[in-house]
This record gives structure tokens, C-alpha cells and sequence, in this order.
């Protein structure tokens, strides 16, 4: 069982910086390319340790997306990284048509998305990322939990052939999985097992998941954890398989309601195995300036707003 | 080198290919195609050094090419087939259900010589450029075109790309304007005007090169003179003054053929202005 009172804080992005400086040791077609946010993606690293292989775009994100998709062309594995806000909603018909449908091998890696963005504001909050992405048809979205987890994800996504989109946070934040740990695409994670609820996360939010159930432990609820890193393609197998067990669900992500792993899972359980689901996600709103945490409670993505939605969703059973 | 007349009747051909597929489909561009024919002609049947029997993705040591305006892809498709990718009896399924010969280009159905899906307007650029930075990391010889149209310059992401390779001295590519004065809506200057075109590229830091886009001997000279700048530390952009609808009289001088099929009647009358050169598929 997984204790959540004392773990080091890393940003995932950390995570992703430092596993595209390993990649590009290890791999000699990954490239990289960035629009003028370099130190914030943490992608210095790599620029530095290999110029050749790293194109700064400028505030060019349209320019971007295409030159990674010609770069993959010629075979390489372009890694394009800006804010989550400027990697989709921005260039949507970019990725579109010149990724998505032309199946390219591009990376398409988000860095700041969510309310825990915290002070810039709903200008650079992105809430509908995910649900832009999943609508593309092959494409790849991954939303990790914690650094190790980004870390992890953005090594398999170098040997996964195909458009990805790789979703991460700017917060230091607790990093609770293991270092060694094994990421494969698709594959749903339980990181707590229980029998009353099934509580399935994404990112940021696996985190807070679990300090709910360890709340509804003390509260005698079994909650089973399931941390969904891969929003598409989903892992209905695992999903299907907790909820036989439980009978009810919550689904917990920093995104809107609208079009986001809650959906995913809706449709899921729709199809194979219906029961209730409660949805802990931003209400159809833009965010505000404040600090992460504060945002996040202000905005109902906090422990007690999926201890609420837990005891909703049984009571529903 | 092979004969600029022959090449011209190769033009003529492809005209008709144009024609007859998009009368056959009741749908498309007749207008640019019949405008670029002559340049896509001379850059797959002279200029480019390609294999068409050869295809693949990645395209390493060949010559590249990128369509950005998807929409001439009646141009394109007959001037890959009679290149040799594909064999041209497969230009009657053009826009036709099940087609590999999609409205626009794509690489969905596998059709040899798309790298890239193309129509919705300038992204073929950035492609372009991408893929000249592959080949310099991959130290590939080989060059990269790119075809856009003059409207399509009104969109903001070729000037973002137009300053990227200038900066970054992508100099194994050689883009190309439609520069035809024409769009759906009426002339360039009545809808969005581009102004002075050339000083526009120039002081983005392009060399400019212009041509008379529907002249095979200037096309290949100047296509000749674009290749003699390449690898000098400066991208290269080719202004091909063309006719919408050149070759057929009543589809030159309007913008009216831009999206709009002919029927059967206006088809034969252009079919009789178009000699048969190298059979209809």
C-alpha cells in the first residue's frame, strides 16, 4: 500500500528533460525542437549536448509541428516540445493534417498544462488539450503521474512508431513511482488495490487519488487506484476488470469535463460493463492566476473532492 | 537533356489527364493545374533526380518533392504516373470512392510519391524545410521542392517558415509560387493583396528567382539556375508567373475554373485544344 506522507517533489518536466538527454545518447535519430521555451520544457540539456540535432523554432509553433513532420521524413524521431496550450489548440489542423493523418513519427511533447500551471493564468491554462488530441485518429496520448513515470513514458515513446502526444506539468510534485519502472503504452497501472470503488487518474491527479483513499480507508472504504498514464489507446481490460470488482467508478484529471478521461471512461464502461461513474474535473471553465494547490482545490480537483465523489458513486450502486 | 518539345507534349498531355479526370469526377481544380502543369513537368521529367520505381517514405537519397496547394492534385497525380510512379490507367478513380487518388494528396492510401497530406493551406513549407534538415543531418546530397500557391502565401505559417530557413541557411531547398494572380475569390489583389511579392521573399533573406511559368525552356533554365544556388547559405524561392487555365482558351484569364468541374460539352472543347501526345489513360 502505497504511503503518501513523505516523497521527494520533482517536476515531471525534469522528467522529460532528462530522459530526451538519455535518448539522445542512445539514439542517434531522435532530434528535438522547441518554440522559445527551452528552459521551461528542460530541454537545454539536449540543445546543449547536441546542437545538430536540436532546431530552435522561435515563436513559430505552426512552423514547428511542419518541420518536425518533414524531419520524420528523412526517418528521424522529432521531439517538439512548447506549452501544452501552444502544442494543440494552436496548431490543431497542423497536427492534423500534417501529423496525424500523414502518420508521421512525431513527438509531440506538452509541457505546462492544466490549472498547475498556477500564476500565468487561463491564458496558458489548458483544459481541452487532451480531448483535441484523442479525437485524432492514431494518435497516442499519455498524460504521466509523476517524473519517474515521464521519465519512463518519454523513453517509450522513442521506440513507439507513430504520432504521441505527451502530456506533463511545470509543479515540482510528488515522485511516488519507481525509478526502474517498466512504461508501457496502453497498459493501465493499479497502484492500490480496493473492492468498494474504483478511482482511475491520470497525471497530476494519480497523486491526489491516492491520498483519497487513503482518507476513505480511515473512513472504512476500500478504494482500488488506477493510474490510466495512457488516455489513448485506452486499456478497457483493465477498467472492465476493476469495475467487476467494484461496481462503481470515479475518474480524476486536470481537464476539463468535457472531452477528457472521463469520457473515455463513460464510454468505456457504457459499451462493456455500465455503472456510475462521478467525474472529478474542471466544471466547464477557464482557470485563474494562484498557486497550484490553491487553484486545484478552488477548482474541485483536491483529496476531498474525490473522497465526495467516492461516496457519490457507491451510493448510486 | 531531354527535348524541350518533348517535354511541352508531355505538358499537353497531362492538360487532358486534367481535364478528363476532373470532368470524370465532377469535381476539382482544374484552373491551377492546368496553370502549374509545365512546372511540375519539367521539375519530375527533367529536373529532379528520382526514382519512381523506387519509392519509399523517407525518400534518402532522391530528390523530394512537396505539393503544399493539395489542390492541384489532378496535376500532380498525372505527372507522377506518367513519371513512372504508378500506371496512369489509375488516373480514372481520381476522387472516386475507394481512390488512392484522394481529392488532395495523401499518404493514408499509399499512393508512391506522397510523403506528406497536403490541401489545407500553408503547411507544405515547414514540411519541406523539416525534411532539408533531415537530409543535411543524414548527409544526403539531395534536394527538396516545394510548390505553394500565391494565396496560399496569405497564410501566416509560410512566412514563419520563410524565416526559419533563411535563418538557419536551409539552402538544399527550392520553393516554388504559383504566382497565377488568381483565388477562389476573385484576383489576389481584390482579396488579400501579396504587394511587391519579390521584395517580400528577398528581404526575408531569400535569393529570388522568377520564371515564365508556362514556358518549358525558361522553366528548366531557371530551374537549372535555382539548383546552381543551392548549398550556398540561403534558401531559394522561384516566382512562376503561370496562367490559371493555361491551354484551354476558355479557362485562362478568370479565376471561374479555380474549384469548378467542366461538363461533358466544355471537356471536349477542351480536349479539342489538347492534342493526344502520349494516349489517354
Amino acid at each position: 500500500m502505497t504511503q503518501t506522507a513523505t516523497v521527494e517533489k520533482k517536476a515531471t518536466r525534469a522528467g522529460f528533460g532528462e530522459a530526451l538527454l538519455e535518448l539522445g545518447h542512445k539514439n542517434p535519430m531522435v532530434v528535438a525542437l522547441c518554440a522559445d521555451l527551452t528552459g521551461s520544457l528542460k530541454m537545454d540539456a539536449f540543445a546543449k549536448a547536441f546542437p545538430d540535432r536540436f532546431f530552435q523554432a522561435g515563436i513559430a509553433e505552426a512552423n514547428m509541428i511542419g518541420m518536425a513532420a518533414g524531419l520524420s521524413i528523412g526517418g528521424k524521431i522529432p521531439f517538439a516540445g512548447t506549452f501544452a496550450n501552444f502544442a494543440t489548440g494552436r496548431v490543431y489542423d497542423q497536427i492534423r493534417q500534417s501529423v496525424a493523418y500523414s502518420d508521421k513519427n512525431v513527438k509531440i511533447c506538452a509541457s505546462h498544462a492544466g490549472l498547475s500551471l498556477g500564476e500565468d493564468g487561463a491564458t496558458h491554462q489548458i483544459l481541452e488539450d487532451i480531448g483535441l488530441m484523442k479525437m485524432l485518429p492514431g494518435m497516442t496520448v499519455i498524460n504521466p503521474c509523476d517524473f519517474n513515470q515521464t521519465k519512463a513514458a518519454t523513453h517509450a515513446i522513442a521506440e513507439h512508431l507513430g504520432p504521441v502526444y505527451l502530456r506533463f506539468g511545470r509543479p515540482d510534485w510528488p515522485n511516488f513511482t519507481p525509478a526502474d519502472q517498466k512504461f508501457e503504452i496502453g497498459k493501465a497501472i493499479r497502484m492500490r488495490e480496493g473492492h468498494d470503488v474504483s478511482i482511475i487518474a491520470t497525471g497530476h491527479m494519480v497523486w491526489i487519488a491516492l491520498k483519497a483513499a487513503e482518507e476513505l480507508a480511515r473512513q472504512g472504504v476500500s478504494a482500488e487506484i488506477i493510474d490510466i498514464h495512457t488516455i489513448k489507446p485506452l486499456d478497457e481490460d483493465a477498467i472492465v476488470s476493476s469495475l467487476q470488482k467494484t461496481g462503481c467508478a470515479v475518474t480524476a484529471e486536470e481537464h476539463s469535463i468535457h472531452g477528457g478521461l472521463g469520457d473515455s471512461i463513460a464510454q468505456c464502461l457504457a459499451r462493456k460493463i455500465p455503472a456510475p461513474v462521478e467525474m472529478v474535473a474542471v466544471n466547464d471553465q477557464f482557470g485563474e492566476s494562484g498557486k497550484p494547490l490553491e487553484l486545484m482545490s478552488k477548482y474541485g480537483l483536491d483529496t476531498p473532492d474525490i473522497v465526495a465523489a467516492a461516496i457519490r458513486t457507491m451510493n448510486r450502486k | 537533356m531531354s527535348d524541350p518539345n518533348y517535354l511541352q507534349q508531355v505538358s499537353t498531355q497531362v492538360r487532358r489527364d486534367i481535364i478528363r479526370m476532373v470532368n470524370g469526377a465532377a469535381s476539382g481544380h482544374p484552373g491551377g493545374s492546368l496553370g502549374a502543369a509545365d512546372y511540375l513537368v519539367a521539375l519530375f521529367m527533367e529536373i529532379m533526380d528520382h526514382d519512381p520505381k523506387n519509392f519509399d517514405m523517407d525518400g534518402i537519397g532522391q530528390d523530394i518533392f512537396v505539393l503544399s496547394n493539395g489542390h492541384l492534385s489532378a496535376a500532380l497525380y498525372s505527372v507522377l504516373s506518367r513519371s513512372g510512379y504508378f500506371p496512369p490507367e489509375e488516373l480514372g478513380t481520381f476522387r472516386k470512392m475507394g481512390t488512392r487518388l484522394q481529392g488532395h494528396p495523401c499518404t493514408e492510401k499509399g499512393l508512391p510519391g506522397i510523403r506528406v497530406a497536403t490541401g489545407s493551406l500553408g503547411q507544405g513549407l515547414s514540411v519541406a524545410i523539416g525534411a532539408a534538415l533531415a537530409k543535411k543531418l543524414n548527409k544526403d546530397p539531395r534536394k527538396v521542392f516545394c510548390l505553394m500557391g500565391d494565396g496560399e502565401l496569405q497564410e501566416g505559417q509560410v512566412w514563419e517558415a520563410a524565416m526559419y530557413a533563411a535563418a538557419n541557411k536551409v539552402d538544399n531547398l527550392i520553393a516554388a509560387v504559383d504566382y497565377n494572380g488568381k483565388q477562389i475569390d476573385g484576383s489576389l489583389d481584390d482579396v488579400m493583396p501579396l504587394g511587391n511579392l519579390k521584395a517580400k521573399w528577398d528581404v526575408f533573406g531569400w535569393k529570388v528567382l522568377e520564371a515564365k511559368g508556362n514556358d518549358m525552356e525558361d522553366l528548366i533554365k531557371t530551374l537549372r539556375d535555382a539548383i546552381s544556388y543551392t548549398d550556398k547559405g540561403i534558401p531559394v524561392v522561384i516566382l512562376l508567373h503561370t496562367e490559371m487555365g493555361f491551354g484551354v482558351d476558355f479557362m485562362m484569364g478568370t479565376h471561374k475554373w479555380h474549384g469548378v468541374a467542366p461538363n461533358d460539352e466544355e471537356t471536349a472543347r477542351a480536349l479539342d485544344q489538347l492534342e493526344e501526345t502520349l494516349g489517354d489513360y
